[in-house]
């Protein structure tokens, strides 16, 4: 069972009330700023080119971490600092500065408009404020407990007392429990109207454990060292049900040490969705994005085998496969109101019962291909210009589920917990791996596999889905790691999806 | 004043405004990276976008109690506002520490002595820069991105450490595109990194590139998986190297059973006598102080002909194992990463490898690696770019791309026939929140049965 994913209404989170005797140092802080007034900011600098945007990002990032049940990390990050944005000629620069004050952006923005000017001349594409859109709004994501309603006392001590919980044997030579706190607030104000700020609380946890014996060595963590992620407040940790995980997953460790690898075959394959979400993105998310598509990342993350002649005609999977970009999915990690231009975001079928319908490209890439595209003009933080980004991409449930996927099996394998992921530059040859499998033999689930690898190529996998999993079994989770541009960007993903059955996957083991 | 005046200047104050208001038995280390960065990307020769950014991240370290806080913040360059709130994140460094456990392995702060490097550059005018890139990239479908201006490492502390590391520099990471007579893309990938711009220079290297582009513009050979002899051109072998810094070398990682090495740090598996792999600072593009200014020997081996001789320590790892620390720094994905790392050349001239490789694959870059069983060394990836099929000495035509699936010890060891007498240095062209300092030095490598597995 998992406990982390999408919060339910009814989920009880009476559990965190603390007691009144312990330290009140909590988890919230808020560090010594003046107010920035982006309008003022943006006043100091409105009349320097054709057109002028600014985005502000305060972004407040605890690390949180505990290795047997030692302190590892207490770190408080702070980014905070200003994009400005020039359209000189049809030609949009950028310049970053963390200096706020007015001399600050006025410099800035003279850096913004020299570029914009030295590279007017040699622009890829003429831009307008057709990819500035005038949206005035608000988003704040949802929690119910802020940081605030617990002690730092006390959260350390529920991380410790994760460790003690997966240090079930002398085997378990490494249990960690590390926590990711982010506050995150964005604002966004241009010259022709644009007036947005979003707000974000987010959370993301890793409880994972390493067994030995003699040279062999396993992992094994709560769905994957970087899956679970929402937005949401303290009421995420149900400590609880997390030590119950912790053991299991421990448990599950000291079971690999004695399982047989892997066997090298082709054989039908469950995934589960903690290894769906990696499916998900690297073979539908990252092949989708239009600025792939119109060659920007060729000389860093890759082209794609996505053409733009494919929209409307490829049959990317079998008619159970639907795909959606989806921003509003509540406590999902990557959703927001608005992408970082400014346009209001939505949700829309990528890919409906398997037809590929639309790309994952902002405003711009939209204007530059006339592709059918989504809000998702994403920027890692201040100091960077927003590219196409996945946010949450999102496999809807079908009308299967678990028991009869396994029953509908005479020999497969099931995977959980992504471990290991390669793919090339076009997205076809992927090679994944995962933490823990059980075979299946006859419809019923036998011994547990060690080694867990598959590998195949994007568009056939995809067509031989032949189960996707119902709504009670979909999970979300996502990631804060998703590389990609130049300069390079890491962002958050999420990925929501419910179990799946494909036929005939090739997947082997470990070994020399 | 320039950028690294007033950078020097604000960490000048900073430092001391904060040192000065420390209680006894409290100590702090104060870590800067500052950049001032102007990246401009382009596809099919033109510009996509255009970002400078002038940016100064202060990494604090508080010691109180046997506690140890750590607070990251953009500086905003304000001498006043600075200082002030470095100040104020020492109250709360000071109060989490009261309510924190007591941390075992604390290595206090003290005076790892002083050091002072500045790297110079020479850039071009701006805007006359981007017309000289535009005009020599005229008529090839170019891809890429130039990152130009200084970076600064600096690492201070209350115990009277003072490190400084500044760098100026440019790199050009781009790709030049083709089809082929399948109807297929195909590219070439290079890299020019200096701290001066020369035209002459990078027109003769798009010249080269484009000479390549005609190789490629062959009808592509299908291969099917198998074992095959392969040249892994020095780029190729430097995203190999790469993986050493996925946990493999860090002694942190291998007590926590997850290097990729373990078999080799026990005693169970080697490497050939040809390889040879070590720390080396004398590359000069990474400061030799870590992030608490810790000085990492100038030269350290890792593997010396095939051996095992050191695992990278940090002074933390140090204490908790009881082992002396190699001033390891926690860099790349597992920490304890290599950060200046070079492979020896062997002895076979670069000129000869075409025919030294006789039949086979010749490798010109690789992509997106990953272990795939790190208990074997096993690790995974594609081929990218420029790969030709190699007939008695011959190309004789591109390949289409490859996974393949291959252990460490047959790469180093068992199946290394050859390492090419010329190394070539490779400048981190990494920028992840800022441009990193680091780099490496590799020759290539012939390797026979080299496993494709799709
Ligand atoms: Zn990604």
């Amino acid at each position: 069972m998992v406990h982390f994913g999408k919060l339910k209404s009814t989920d009880n989170v009476s559990v965190m009330v603390t007691s009144s005797d312990t330290e009140r140092l909590t988890l919230a802080f808020n560090p010594n700023y003046s107010e920035f007034d982006i309008h003022q900011g943006l006043g100091w600098i409105a009349g320097e080119a054709d057109w002028v945007g600014l985005r502000f990002v305060q972004e407040y990032t605890q690390n949180r971490s505990i290795r047997n049940q030692r302190p590892d990390q207490n770190l408080f990050r702070i980014e905070r600092g200003v994009m400005v944005e020039a359209m000189i000629d049809g030609q949009i620069a950028y310049a970053g500065t963390s200096d706020l004050s007015k001399p600050g952006l006025r410099e800035a923005c003279r850096r913004a408009v020299q570029l914009a000017m030295a590279s007017a001349d040699s622009k890829v594409f003429g831009f307008s404020t057709m990819q500035r859109p005038p949206n005035q709004g608000r988003f704040v994501s949802p929690r119910l407990q802020g940081l605030d309603s617990l002690s730092l006392t006390e959260f350390t001590s529920k991380l410790i007392d994760a460790c003690r919980h997966m240090q079930v044997s002398d085997k378990i030579v490494n249990a960690t429990a590390e926590t990711t706190l982010v506050e995150s607030h964005c604002q966004y104000a241009s010259t022709n109207g644009s007036n947005i700020d979003q707000q974000f609380l987010l959370v993301s946890a890793n409880f994972a454990v390493t067994a030995k014996d003699g040279s062999i060595t396993q992992r094994r963590s709560l769905n994957g060292p970087v899956a679970n992620c929402s937005q949401a407040g303290l009421e995420y940790f149900n400590f609880d049900a997390i030590f119950a995980d912790c053991e299991r997953v421990a448990r599950q460790a000291l079971e690999l040490l004695d399982a047989d690898n892997c066997p090298c075959e082709i054989l039908d394959l469950i995934l589960a969705p903690d290894q769906m979400l990696l499916q998900i993105h690297e073979t539908i998310g990252h092949p989708l994005e239009l600025d792939r598509i119109l060659g920007d990342e060729r000389n860093y993350a890759g082209w794609s085998f996505v053409k733009p002649c494919d929209f409307g005609r490829l049959q990317y999977g079998t008619n159970l496969m639907n795909v959606t970009f989806d921003p509003g999915l509540n406590g999902e990690f990557a959703s927001y109101g608005f992408d970082d231009c400014g346009n209001r975001a939505t949700r829309e079928y990528l890919i409906k019962d398997g037809l590929l319908l639309r790309g994952l490209g902002s405003l711009e890439s939209q204007a530059r291909s006339g592709i059918a595209g989504v809000a998702n003009f994403r920027a890692s933080s201040w100091n960077r210009a927003p590219v196409d980004r996945m946010a949450n991409v999102n496999l809807a449930p079908g009308s299967s589920n678990l028991e009869a996927m396994v029953a509908a099996v005479k020999r497969g394998i099931y995977m959980e917990s992504n471990i290991s992921w390669s793919i090339d530059d076009y997205r076809n040859k992927f090679q994944f791996g995962c933490e823990y499998a059980r075979l299946i033999e006859d419809g019923q689930f036998t011994k547990v596999l060690k080694n867990p690898n598959y590998r195949g190529v994007t568009v056939p996998f995809w067509n031989s889905l032949k189960m996707v999993g119902g709504p009670d079994e979909c999970r979300s989770f996502g990631t804060s790691f998703c590389g990609k541009g130049e300069p390079n960007q890491m962002i958050r993903v999420g990925h929501a999806s419910p179990p799946c059955l494909f036929t005939q996957v090739e997947v082997f083991g470990g070994g020399q | 004043m320039s950028f690294i005046e007033t950078t020097r200047m604000l960490f000048d104050h900073v430092s001391h405004a904060s040192f000065s208001v420390l209680k006894p038995g409290e100590a702090l280390n104060l870590d800067l990276y500052a950049e001032e960065q102007t990246y401009i990307r382009f596809n099919r020769a033109q510009i996509r976008q255009a970002t400078a950014v002038a940016q100064r991240n202060l990494g604090v370290t508080f010691q109180g109690d046997g506690r140890t806080i750590q607070f990251a913040v953009d500086l905003t360059g304000s001498l006043e506002q600075d200082a002030a709130f470095v100040r104020s994140l020492l109250e709360r460094a000071r109060a989490e520490a009261s309510v924190l456990p007591e941390d075992p392995f604390l290595v206090p702060i003290k005076n790892n002595g002083s050091s002072d490097i500045q790297y110079q550059a020479d850039h071009p005018f701006e805007s006359d820069w981007i017309k000289q890139i535009i005009s020599a990239v005229e008529g090839v479908d170019f891809a890429g991105l130039l990152s130009k201006g200084p970076q600064i490492k600096a690492v201070r502390n209350s115990a009277g450490q003072d490190h400084w590391f500044c760098s100026d520099s440019f790199f050009i990471d781009y790709s030049l595109y083709t089809v082929n007579a399948s109807g297929e893309n195909k590219a070439v990938k290079d890299l020019y990194a200096d701290r001066a711009w020369s035209l002459e220079h990078f027109c003769k290297a798009i010249g080269h590139g484009k000479n390549q582009l005609e190789l490629l513009k062959r009808s592509a050979r299908r291969l099917s998986a198998g074992e095959y002899r392969v040249y892994l051109a020095p780029a190729a072998l430097e995203s190999i190297v790469g993986i050493f810094s996925w946990g493999a070398v860090s002694y942190d990682a291998w007590k926590k059973g997850q290097s990729g090495l373990q078999k080799l740090i026990e005693g169970n598996a080697f490497f050939s006598e040809k390889f040879s792999l070590q720390e080396n600072f004398r590359l000069g593009l990474a400061p030799q102080f870590n992030s608490l200014g810790e000085l990492a020997p100038m030269e350290l081996p890792i593997i010396q002909q095939g051996q095992l001789k050191n695992l990278l320590v940090n002074s933390r790892t140090a204490k908790e194992f009881k082992i002396p620390s190699n001033g390891a720094d926690n860099v790349g994905w597992k920490g304890e990463g290599l950060r200046s790392a070079e492979v020896n050349g062997g002895d076979l001239p670069e000129a000869k490898v075409l025919q030294h490789l006789d039949n086979g694959i010749y490798l010109s870059n690789l992509h997106y690696l990953n272990w795939s069983d790190p208990q074997t060394a096993r690790l995974t990836g594609m081929t990218r770019y420029a790969c030709f099929w190699v007939d008695h000495g011959e190309i004789v035509a591109p390949i289409h791309d490859l996974r393949f699936d291959e252990s460490l010890y047959r790469i180093f060891g068992s199946c290394l026939d050859a390492l090419t007498a010329e190394t070539r240095l490779f400048p981190s062209t990494e920028t992840y929140q800022r441009r990193d300092l680091s780099g490496c030095k590799v020759p290539g490598a012939i390797v026979d049965n080299f496993r494709f597995t799709l």
